[in-house]
């Protein structure tokens, strides 16, 4: 390490001051607003019945956490999640392959993709309830259908924005069609599926808490309905807490 | 006209036009010359008329509308011998690094073996892309870029090369450099080469012989022969030749006196 000139350190001196400014602060927000939630609540100024409170959450979820409950809910909402994503990234990557290799196909096929996509998926959930039954197939199902077609459109528009110039680059070296989909449009779509993929994670979850809402005996969607249909609105706060540390 | 066996390139009254909605964009008309194996030609004219389709249509990526194509007497859809066509850019994949782009063709035609591989590190070697073999294309300047392309297309071993404006994206000095380095590599190796250029001190430096194309759609307005009277043929040496005036003059003329 060379010395450092005065400049620096009293930069490097202001930086790091910045920064534990900021650190403190975040962690002062979250403990004041955890106090007067408790101390409003506590005092009568709003109701905890209706908005809970801190140390009753707590309590719950030393309850949860004691008969293990929470990580089974929690467990299973995972892993239906991480299926129906699996899925609708395996089945969006092949059709929007497809698409993109017959042109007539993506264009017949592009209304119906969009009106698809338009639909709101929530209410479709019920309806799959009639058709597959109050299974587990139907979550993965229901978390599937919020994700699937937004993700084969978005998917098929990186694809067809490739450079066609690229494209022509791997004609003259001898190539076909499909070494211009494995050697060209894949690698440099790569961070478009890696965005897709992303944003997919958390659809897919709220697809699978909609199905959980409707036809689950375990998972946190069925957590929160339970809990607020025995007014335990508590139990509906951790399980959005658990959401959050899921990410 | 007979085909001469020692043609390896022949064509015979192309035709072509690009159609969409809007209309048909007509872009060759009736182009027709031939070339003996290992003569350079220069292809010249104004921007927009059609010298890349020509070429498109040489290597197969375009289907003529009208006219024939003969590669060594055949046609050109059962000929095998080898055409290498380097594009306007370079088109170097920023997810390889140099030396998988160099490998890309041979990658496609399955054709890496340790040969292949050793001279494709070799090719690079000889063009000072050494210690880049594992750089990323951003990290070039545009000159090795455009060397990297080149040993892209010479690592298939092509026996006739075409050059589409290889050395445009390139500054002045960089250009005079490298194209009379690639202009003297192709002499060498006897290859057949036509080259697609703006640059008409490029042409007359480089080539055995300047087509020059009219404005679109492209009909061959003349060819005309390049000839130097001097001990050793390069490049350089020609610039400085009395001959580089005159024919610089004659090409000029030829393109601005129709206009
Ligand atoms: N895909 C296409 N569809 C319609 N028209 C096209 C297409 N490609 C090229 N053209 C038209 O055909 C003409 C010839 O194009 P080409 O690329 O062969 O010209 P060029 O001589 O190579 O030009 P430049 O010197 O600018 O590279 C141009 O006027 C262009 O507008
Ligand atoms: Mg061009």
């Amino acid at each position: 390490m060379n010395e450092l000139s005065v400049e620096q350190k009293k930069f490097l001196h202001i930086q790091k001051r910045h920064r534990r400014v900021v650190g403190v602060s975040r962690v002062l927000i979250l403990l004041s607003f955890l106090f007067v939630w408790e101390f409003t609540a506590n005092t009568g100024i709003i109701d905890s019945f209706i908005f809970s409170c801190p140390s009753k959450i707590a309590l719950c979820f030393w309850e949860l956490t004691t008969d293990r409950t929470i990580f089974v809910h929690i467990g299973v909402t995972l892993y239906e999640t991480i299926i129906s994503f699996f899925l609708v990234i395996g089945i969006s990557i092949l059709a929007a392959i497809a698409l993109w290799f017959s042109r007539k196909l993506s264009e017949i096929l592009d209304p119906y993709m969009v009106v698809l996509n338009s639909l709101p998926k929530s209410a479709l959930a019920p309806l799959l309830i009639v058709w597959l039954g109050a299974n587990q197939t139907t979550i993965i199902v229901a978390g599937m259908s919020v994700a699937i077609f937004g993700s084969i459109l978005s998917l098929y528009t990186s694809f067809s924005s490739v450079d066609p110039e690229k494209i022509k680059l791997i004609y003259t070296l001898q190539g076909t069609r499909l070494h211009a989909m494995t050697k060209v449009v894949l690698p440099s779509s790569l961070p478009a599926i890696i965005n897709i993929m992303k944003v997919n994670i958390g659809l897919c979850l709220v697809g699978v808490i909609i199905g959980e809402f409707l036809a689950a005996r375990n998972g946190l969607g069925y957590l929160i309905i339970y809990s607020s249909q025995v007014f335990r609105c508590a139990g509906i706060l951790i399980s959005l807490l658990s959401f959050i540390f899921l990410f | 006209m007979e085909s001469n066996a020692e043609q390896i390139l022949e064509l015979k009254s192309i035709y072509y036009a690009y159609h969409n909605m809007e209309g048909e964009t007509r872009a060759l008309i009736d182009i027709s010359f031939a070339m003996k194996e290992g003569e350079f030609v220069a292809i010249v004219g104004p921007s927009g008329c059609g010298k890349s389709t020509l070429l498109s249509i040489i290597s197969g990526l375009l289907q003529p509308e009208k006219g024939l194509i003969k590669i060594n007497g055949k046609y050109l859809r059962e000929s095998t011998t080898n055409i290498g066509y380097m594009l306007q850019h370079d088109q170097l994949f920023e997810w390889r690094t140099i030396y998988h782009n160099v490998i890309l063709g041979l990658e496609i035609q399955h054709m890496l073996t340790t040969k292949t591989k050793a001279k494709a590190h070799e090719l690079l070697d000889t063009y000072g892309l050494k210690q880049f073999e594992n750089a990323r294309p951003s990290e070039l300047s545009g000159g090795m870029r455009q060397r990297a392309a080149l040993v892209r297309t010479l690592v298939l071993e092509p026996d006739i090369l075409l050059l589409d404006e290889p050395f445009s994206a390139l500054d002045y000095q960089t250009r005079l450099r490298v194209g009379d380095d690639i202009g003297q590599i192709i002499k060498k190796e006897h290859k057949t080469a036509i080259l697609v250029t703006h640059d008409l001190s490029e042409a007359i430096s480089l080539a055995d012989r300047v087509i020059i194309l009219t404005p679109r759609p492209a009909t061959i307005q003349q060819t005309l022969p390049l000839i130097f009277d001097l001990e050793k043929d390069t490049p350089l040496n020609r610039r400085n030749a009395p001959e580089f005036k005159n024919y610089f003059n004659l090409i000029w003329k030829e393109i601005n006196g129709n206009e």
